[in-house]
């Protein structure tokens, strides 16, 4: 604790107490939002909600023929389990994970699909899954974001009036409408457009993922285009004298010189960028991605539970864009020059 | 070693301004030559003219028998041969001292980057700071970082050395210093063009001294002629002022 964090404050007891008064404050708001839905006789069931992250799934090894189970041979924790087919000499064999969870024995008679044995396996669950979407397309968008934006960012600065204009425009573009207008023009236009061709060209077509990738890439790679060409125009004019000056060209002196620094410069928008991006691939869902806003949407469609599922996925997007600020800061202080 | 002739500049933004007016002149290989004038005299402009920083509008510009404004040149392979050192030292912050002696070298010379280290080293214990390379430019003096910067220059092999005001923003301790390796490097036989107000280093290290004044070349000549007998009024009114 330092001093000017005290400053103004009488005594340390006045000072704890008013830390008390914020704990307080959480506390009754969390209190008051309990009792509410007491009222309406909602019930928390948040003991149900740790499957919807991992669950024990019962998975059954169903017999293939109409037999007799022959011989059950103990292998390491399993078993292999012979069933001699009816009127011939097929003899099927089906090795069993786990002995304990064996339903036949010797000479019982099978029918087609009956179950010889169960095994347990712990399958992500429905939350767990949507996550693993939401981080996955956003780290996509975010590598293609960083490479948009870097191409834009540079062309935007560039003389040539192609590359200039073509920058303006594609910016002016993206920023002057919806995400959302923009994700249904990526699915519904060019998706069908372009998978209609590969179909043509008899190439597999490119899954919804993708396009929703595109969407966020190129909504993302506009704001960065513009921090990007901010952060080159920060660095002092005398750094490409010099390097130009010691016989560096335009790209040298781009890559070596003015880019380390300005990547360095911009690192916090950048951070503060992404975490937007992260937040706006819930908007997927509409497009049939199963990120982590859509599996909320399923779990409470099956679970009938609003309230736990709700919060439950705003903490989780909280975990994911806190995990980004965390490490974009780290990336700050290692990239530092003392 | 150095061809000028006719050459012309005049900036038109923010407001016009004529530059360089008709400026003519040679330097010889081996010879070190001190551009002296009041500001805005357009001795940094000629100067940087000279790498081609700042383009003439017209004239011509020899360097090593390469002209430099004719649309053939590769301007990037007559700066390789051009050092420059600048008033605000322009050292890159995010390298240390040796990569920042030894970037260019491999970026530009195509060194390997043992060797452009070797170099590199040398260079640094030849301007008295072999002990910073380690260091982060923000972390040494003004004077310590000038003398960084001539290193950086001299590792490309230059054949020709442009100083523009080098000691202009240091503190006045530090001044010394980077005069020294100056010196020294004129003593070794180095092309010189400095540009600066340090009438000391005029006097005791030029060759000859050039004198402009609102864009043109007044006067040039030896230092004994220039400090004792100038023969032109505005030469006399600018050295009645700062000696």
């Amino acid at each position: 604790m330092n001093g000017s964090a005290l400053a103004g404050y009488r005594s340390k007891a006045n000072y704890y107490m008013w830390i008390g008064i914020f704990f307080a404050l959480i506390g009754g708001i969390i209190l008051m939002l309990y009792l509410a839905t007491r009222q309406i006789d909602y019930v928390w069931r948040w003991y149900s909600m740790p499957r919807y992250f991992a669950h024990e799934a019962e998975i059954e090894i169903p017999a293939q023929v109409l037999g007799t189970v022959e011989s059950i041979t103990p292998e390491g924790k399993g078993a292999v389990i012979r069933v001699a087919e009816e009127d011939t000499d097929n003899v099927e064999s089906y090795s069993v994970p786990d002995r304990k969870e064996i339903r036949v024995d010797d000479g019982d008679f099978v029918y087609p699909g009956d179950v010889l044995a169960i095994y347990r396996k712990w399958r992500p669950g429905l939350l767990a899954q949507g996550m693993w979407i939401t981080l996955k397309v956003s780290l996509y968008a975010i590598v293609f974001g960083i490479a948009i934006g870097l191409l834009g960012g540079i062309a935007r600065i560039s003389s040539n009036p192609a590359a200039k204009w073509a920058s303006i425009t594609y910016v002016e573009l993206i920023r002057g409408s919806p995400l959302l207008v923009q994700i249904f023009i990526w699915y519904f236009v060019l998706a069908t457009l372009i998978n209609q061709l590969l179909l043509k060209w008899g190439i597999p077509e490119i899954s919804a993922l993708w396009y929703g990738v595109a969407s966020l890439a190129f909504f993302a790679g506009a704001y960065v285009t513009e921090i990007v060409r901010a952060g080159i125009q920060s660095i002092h004019r005398g750094q490409i004298e010099a390097s130009r000056s010691l016989g560096m060209n335009a790209a040298q002196c781009m890559w070596y010189v003015i880019l380390p620094q300005a990547l360095r410069r911009i690192l916090p928008p950048l951070a503060g960028q992404f975490i937007t991006l992260i937040k706006d691939s819930s908007l997927l869902g509409i497009i049939a991605i199963r990120e982590l806003t859509k599996a909320t949407r399923e779990g409470i469609t099956t679970s009938l539970q609003p309230y736990e599922f709700w919060f439950t996925c705003a903490i989780l997007y909280l975990i994911l864009t806190f995990t980004l600020s965390m490490f974009v800061q780290w990336l700050e202080r290692r990239t530092a020059t003392p | 070693m150095i061809d000028v002739r006719n050459v012309y500049k005049t900036f038109r933004v923010p407001e016009e301004v004529h530059a360089l007016v008709d400026v003519s002149t040679k330097v010889e290989a081996g010879e070190v030559v001190v551009v002296i004038g009041p500001s805005g005299s357009g001795k940094s402009t000629f100067l940087r003219c000279l790498n081609h920083l700042e383009a003439a509008d017209s004239g011509h510009i020899w360097i090593d028998g390469v002209d430099i404004l004719s649309r053939k040149t590769n301007i990037n392979k007559v700066r390789a041969e051009v050092g420059m050192v600048f008033q605000s030292f322009n050292l890159f912050p995010h390298k240390t001292v040796l990569e920042n002696v030894t970037l260019a070298q491999v970026v530009v010379r195509k060194r390997s980057k043992s060797v452009a280290r070797e170099k590199a080293q040398g260079l640094l214990e030849k301007v008295g700071i072999q002990d910073k390379a380690g260091n982060y430019p923000d972390q040494l003096s003004g004077g310590q970082q000038q003398r960084v910067a001539i290193a950086r220059a001299l590792a490309m092999d230059p054949k020709v050395m442009l100083f523009d005001e080098p000691t202009s923003a240091l503190d006045p301790e530090m001044i010394g210093e980077v005069l020294d390796a100056m010196k020294a490097l004129a003593k070794e036989g180095m092309t010189m063009v400095v540009v600066t107000h340090e009438m000391g280093f005029a006097r005791e290290v030029a060759d000859r001294v050039i004198f402009m004044d609102a864009g043109a070349i007044v006067e040039v000549g030896t230092p004994e002629h220039f400090f004792q007998n100038p023969t032109h009024d505005r030469t006399k009114l600018f050295l009645s002022q700062i000696l």
